[in-house]
């Protein structure tokens, strides 16, 4: 039989570290095939996405705008200017959504094997990284179609990429964990998503948002999704290194996120076998 | 063997001591925000509390072949998902050495859109196989599945016995140090219930292997194992040789 020749070699994984990386990466690696099967253009779309948005939002938004805005940010940029926005605020609703019902539809794994529970939202916020990846092929087109020369400012990318990582890992652990409890919080989520995009300067510039409300402009830029979407503005389309104090918020809403993620996750783990 | 550092650990594959399971049966579920906070507010939040298992305690050597026998509901389910880790006593400990393989609910957990070789890495992943070992052994899979000419095809074409095939194949393919067998040898073509009852007694013979075997099937029980375990609505009834365990369940219904 072939179990006795193999029992030379390591069957199982040496630590729960190794093995959990395995299950990551085969998780992702279903999602994307989940997500591109039997589509003609495949992985093209996550590249078609973003700048069909992109162009809607431009046309839109440059004729709303035309006449209010006095030179924050000028026409040629526009267009970069929302795409990387839009990428970035993809990256947090898209996991954090995806996150939320991933313990709930592994139900029928997590009843039959015993697997580290924080894989499965965690694994979410890594497919959307992926997808990010994708997307800043369309962010290259624009640059490129503009003719914008990135400069060396991007090596401050990862840096931003694992803050919003870690934001959006604490938001899908809370999430993911409360929703096994209280399936009410998919139908908010999708709310609160929608909210969220129209309180971050994705599309809105300075000079309106200084014309706002200030209890508007206080949401606008209370909020923790402005500074990742600022920090990778910064870098990509003012090239410039991301002010410290943009860097240092990023770092805490992302440690903060993650702390109460985990906390709250780690609490309510033991109980999700009875209820999902 | 990758197993010989883990058998220094300790003489007893399993150890369940003093495990108590309460399941909450809420009279109705609460799964909506609303009806929770009204009921906190009411004081109305009460469940009913179900005893599943009472203050089980056994432990099985290393190499022991143990069945688990009772009546239906009677918590054998639920003590060989406590040991396989899925569920966590709500009193007591249970510990286990060394690696399971759960031959619990066959299939569960497979994604119906991937393809069969998708899934076998993947279900392999959540057993704790390394990749190279599954790369190794893919043809050792396929082969003892015998379905060559479907490893591309979505696992929502098969039928429920070519799904059971692969997931004994994968669950089987690494020498386990634990084996938990329920009732799944009843999937399957005569002829995939004896080949999967042969790779089991090969587990057995090897006398590394410590099996956990769960059927209602008394006459199947006192084949393949040497001591028996008897739970009857949440208590340990009986534990001992299985003649002895199998003759008084059976004398039970006298």
């Amino acid at each position: 039989m072939a179990d006795t020749l193999t029992t030379l070699k390591a069957t199982h994984a040496k630590s729960d570290f190794q093995k959990d990386v395995f299950i990551l990466k085969q998780l992702v690696g279903r999602d994307f095939k989940r997500k591109y099967r039997r589509s003609v253009l495949g992985v093209v779309w996550s590249v078609l996405n973003p700048l069909l948005m992109m162009v809607v939002m431009a046309i839109v938004f440059s004729t709303i705008f035309a006449q209010g805005r006095n030179g924050s940010v000028s026409p040629e940029l526009y267009p970069l200017y929302l795409i990387v926005g839009n990428v970035t605020f993809s990256v947090m609703s898209d996991s954090t959504s995806q996150a939320l019902m991933s313990i709930i539809d592994n139900a029928s794994l997590l009843k039959k094997v015993k697997v580290h529970r924080f894989v499965f939202p965690v694994q979410k916020v890594l497919f959307s990284l992926v997808n990010f990846g994708f997307s800043l092929i369309a962010v290259a087109i624009v640059m490129l179609w503009f003719r914008i020369v990135p400069t060396w400012h991007l090596i401050w990318l990862p840096v931003g990429l694992l803050f919003l990582m870690l934001f959006c890992m604490g938001i899908g652990l809370l999430l993911s964990s409360l929703t096994v409890f209280f399936r009410d919080i998919m139908h908010l989520w999708s709310v609160v998503i929608t909210a969220w995009t129209y309180f971050t300067p994705i599309f809105w510039t300075d000079d309106f948002i200084k014309l706002m409300h200030p209890v508007l402009q206080f949401f606008m830029y209370g909020n923790p999704m402005y500074n990742y979407v600022n920090f990778m503005r910064q870098i990509f389309l003012w090239q410039t290194n991301p002010e410290p104090v943009t860097v240092i918020i990023c770092a805490g809403w992302a440690l903060v996120a993650f702390a109460a993620g985990y906390t709250v996750f780690h609490k309510l783990e033991h109980k999700f076998i009875l209820y999902i | 063997m990758a197993n010989i550092t883990k058998q220094d650990a300790s003489d007893y594959a399993i150890e369940v001591d003093d495990v108590t399971m309460i399941f909450n049966m809420a009279s109705e579920t609460l799964t909506n925000l609303k009806e929770y906070f009204i009921k906190i507010m009411r004081h109305e939040l009460f469940f009913k509390e179900f005893r599943a298992l009472k203050n089980i305690s056994f432990k099985v050597r290393r190499g022991e072949i143990v069945g688990l026998v009772g009546t239906n509901g009677s918590g054998k389910s639920t003590m060989l998902k406590i040991i396989a880790g899925v569920l966590e006593p709500s009193e007591g400990t249970c510990t286990v050495h060394g690696n399971i393989s759960p031959l619990i609910e066959l299939g569960a957990g497979f994604d119906m859109e991937l393809t069969a070789r998708e899934n076998i890495y993947l279900n392999g992943a959540l057993l704790g196989y390394t990749k190279e070992f599954i790369d190794d052994n893919l043809q050792g899979i396929i082969d003892f599945a015998e379905l060559h000419d479907f490893m591309d095809m979505p696992l929502k074409n098969f039928s429920s016995g070519m799904v059971a095939r692969i997931a004994f194949a994968i669950a089987t393919i690494a020498e386990p140090d634990i084996l938990i067998v329920d009732e799944t040898l009843s999937v399957g073509d005569v002829f995939f219930q004896e080949k999967c009852e042969r790779r089991i007694k090969h587990f057995i013979e090897s006398g590394n292997v410590t099996v956990l075997f769960v059927s209602h099937s008394i006459k199947q029980v006192e084949r393949i194992c040497q001591r028996a375990v008897w739970i009857e609505k949440g208590d340990l009834r009986m534990d001992g040789p299985v003649e002895e365990v199998c003759e008084a369940y059976r004398n039970q219904f006298n």
